[in-house]
């Protein structure tokens, strides 16, 4: 399956509604909203034809004031099958929260808990949502695009 | 930092780390044990983070690079590589034949001083002291060819955006023949001294056993994942620099446990050279950087005698260049496993937001499913190496 006929799959076949979806240079982008993330991520992997069953990365990117909401939550997925990687985005605001993806991905459990200790975007039904590389009293979210790089005193 | 264990009964809890030789840097494993048997274990880490995702937010694409030196400090060159490859795909540069050619030789070069790294100090780990000597025997030749062609053994920053950043020279090519012809005999070196060696195999068989489905639900890569049986390798599933040209087995294991992930990587040192081989009978000729002028930076020896060079070489080190807007997602197969790197660019000289994407972090994830319930302390040791981490990329 080659990048094409996997973007016209996940079109047609997709059991929730596509908010976006596009060909990107490297890889299929797909934007579903926050309260279809689950099932279109059980689809992704229990699919027969998509097999995407190893995750690659969970991150977060911060637009800060340029948009609303503000923060994206990225989900990149791979394929071991098809050799093909898939973007699914999220759009989530300041406190609001995600669901996990640990139930579909056990893999994306340490992935989650970075996402929250950077940005602050907490994951629902995690079994294990602590801080993992700041300390655990620490108040800031660093990569949050109003942390300064030099840091802040306490 | 409190850790979510608590005691029962007779119970104990043992604080493994961070200074501790086995966690090969600042790990701390903070394990609960009944008797001997740990029931529970919790990786700490975070002691060698350096916040390289922020920091990368704030330079430009080019002194970025030497940032990504400092992830996987054992194979820098894979991870200029992998950076490089992901700048690359952003701006739709095309690097020119000879400098892919000798980017696969650094690659692989980079692959054999991390798996060789990685076997003395594990030897080491588990008792063994004489792997030590002979791995870094070889190790110094690569890192001593690694200082030849950049100036530097560790941290070398050879392979940029649009290239490599000098040509390889006679000399260097004449100590790679020599390395290359000679290695066979000295993987059978070590292999004589821990493929059939008792005390190894009762150390490391059936010990920290990761099945195939836990491996890929785990989102594990590399040695780890292919240990578990799945034949998987980002150099033959998703090609960059040309390595669909080259033939090349992928070694895989059955059972998962640590002599298996062993087995794998001693296999890999072999066909990282069957590599090199390959690549040094093939080499063409030609430049070795792209030509896109408002972003690779001219030869050095050009910036000193031509004054256009001069000025190209200016502005780009000071940040007057733009990249296309867009993103990307671009990975290779490190030594470790994926290594990814995810770039939003906003179409400045500077990433709006950089990921890097780890496999040693996600790798050392399943350390709790390989030990917890199954294994004594001392197994930790052999599980925690066999996982082959480097903390500078855990952290970033």
């Amino acid at each position: 399956m080659n990048k094409r006929e996997l973007f016209q799959y996940v079109r047609s076949a997709s059991p929730v509604t596509l908010e976006g979806a596009r060909e990107c240079p490297d890889c299929v982008e797909v934007r579903v909203d926050a309260k279809d993330l689950l099932s279109f991520m059980r689809f992704l992997k229990t699919n027969d034809v998509l097999a995407f069953d190893l995750i690659s990365d969970v991150t977060a990117v911060d637009h800060y004031t340029s948009r609303k909401p503000r923060f994206d939550v990225v989900y990149h997925i791979f394929s071991l099958k098809n050799s093909q990687r898939i973007r699914v985005k999220v759009a989530v605001d300041e406190g609001e929260s995600v669901v996990s993806v640990t139930s579909v991905w056990r893999g994306a459990e340490w992935l989650e808990r970075e996402v929250y200790d950077m940005f602050g975007i907490w994951f629902d039904d995690h079994p294990d949502m602590r801080r993992i590389l700041m300390p655990e009293d620490y108040k800031y979210f660093p990569l949050r695009k109003d942390f300064p790089l030099e840091g802040i005193e306490d | 930092m409190t850790v979510p264990l608590e005691k029962v009964g007779e119970e104990m809890i043992l604080n493994m780390g961070p200074q501790h030789p086995a966690t090969h840097g600042v790990l701390r494993l903070v394990l609960q044990l009944e008797g001997e048997v740990v029931k529970r274990i919790v990786p700490m880490i975070g002691y060698l983070h350096r916040g390289i995702e922020k920091l990368c937010e704030e330079r430009t694409y080019i002194q970025n690079l030497v940032l990504t030196d400092r992830l996987d400090y054992t194979a820098a060159m894979s991870n200029n590589l992998s950076y490089a490859l992901a700048v690359e795909r952003l701006c739709g540069i095309e690097v020119p034949e000879r400098a892919q050619v000798i980017r696969v030789i650094m690659a692989e070069l980079s692959r054999i001083a991390a798996h060789l790294l990685w076997i003395g100090t594990y030897a080491l780990d588990i008792g063994a002291i004489t792997p030590f000597f002979y791995c870094f025997r070889e190790r110094e030749k690569v890192l001593d060819m690694f200082e030849m062609i950049s100036g530097q053994r560790i941290t070398p920053s050879y392979i940029c955006i649009g290239g490599v950043r000098k040509d390889i020279t006679p000399e260097f090519l004449e100590a790679l023949k020599s390395f290359t012809d000679t290695f066979e005999t000295y993987i059978l070196d070590y292999e004589a001294l821990l493929t059939k060696n008792p005390i190894w195999l009762s150390r490391t068989r059936d010990v920290a056993v990761l099945s195939r489905e836990e491996a890929i639900n785990w989102g594990t890569t590399g040695p780890v994942l292919r240990a578990s049986g799945v034949q998987f390798d980002f150099r033959k599933a998703t090609p960059y620099c040309g390595y669909e040209n080259y033939e090349f087995e992928i070694p895989y294991g059955t059972n998962g446990d640590c002599y298996d992930r062993y087995r794998v990587r001693m296999e890999e040192l072999r066909q990282s050279n069957r590599i090199i081989k390959q690549a040094m009978a093939n080499l063409p000729d030609g430049p070795i950087l792209a030509d896109v002028p408002y972003v690779v930076m001219p030869d050095k020896s050009d910036v000193l005698t031509d004054i256009e060079a001069l000025i190209k070489h200016f502005k780009i080190a000071s940040g007057a260049f733009q990249i296309p807007k867009g993103e990307v997602y671009s990975s290779i197969e490190n030594p470790k496993g994926e290594l990814g790197f995810y770039i939003v660019s906003d179409g400045s000289s500077r990433p709006y937001r950089m990921r890097i994407k780890s496999s040693c972090f996600v790798n050392l994830s399943t350390l709790p499913v390989m030990v917890e319930g199954r294994h004594m302390v001392a197994d930790v040791v052999a599980a925690v190496g066999s996982i082959d981490i480097v903390l500078g990329e855990v952290d970033r």
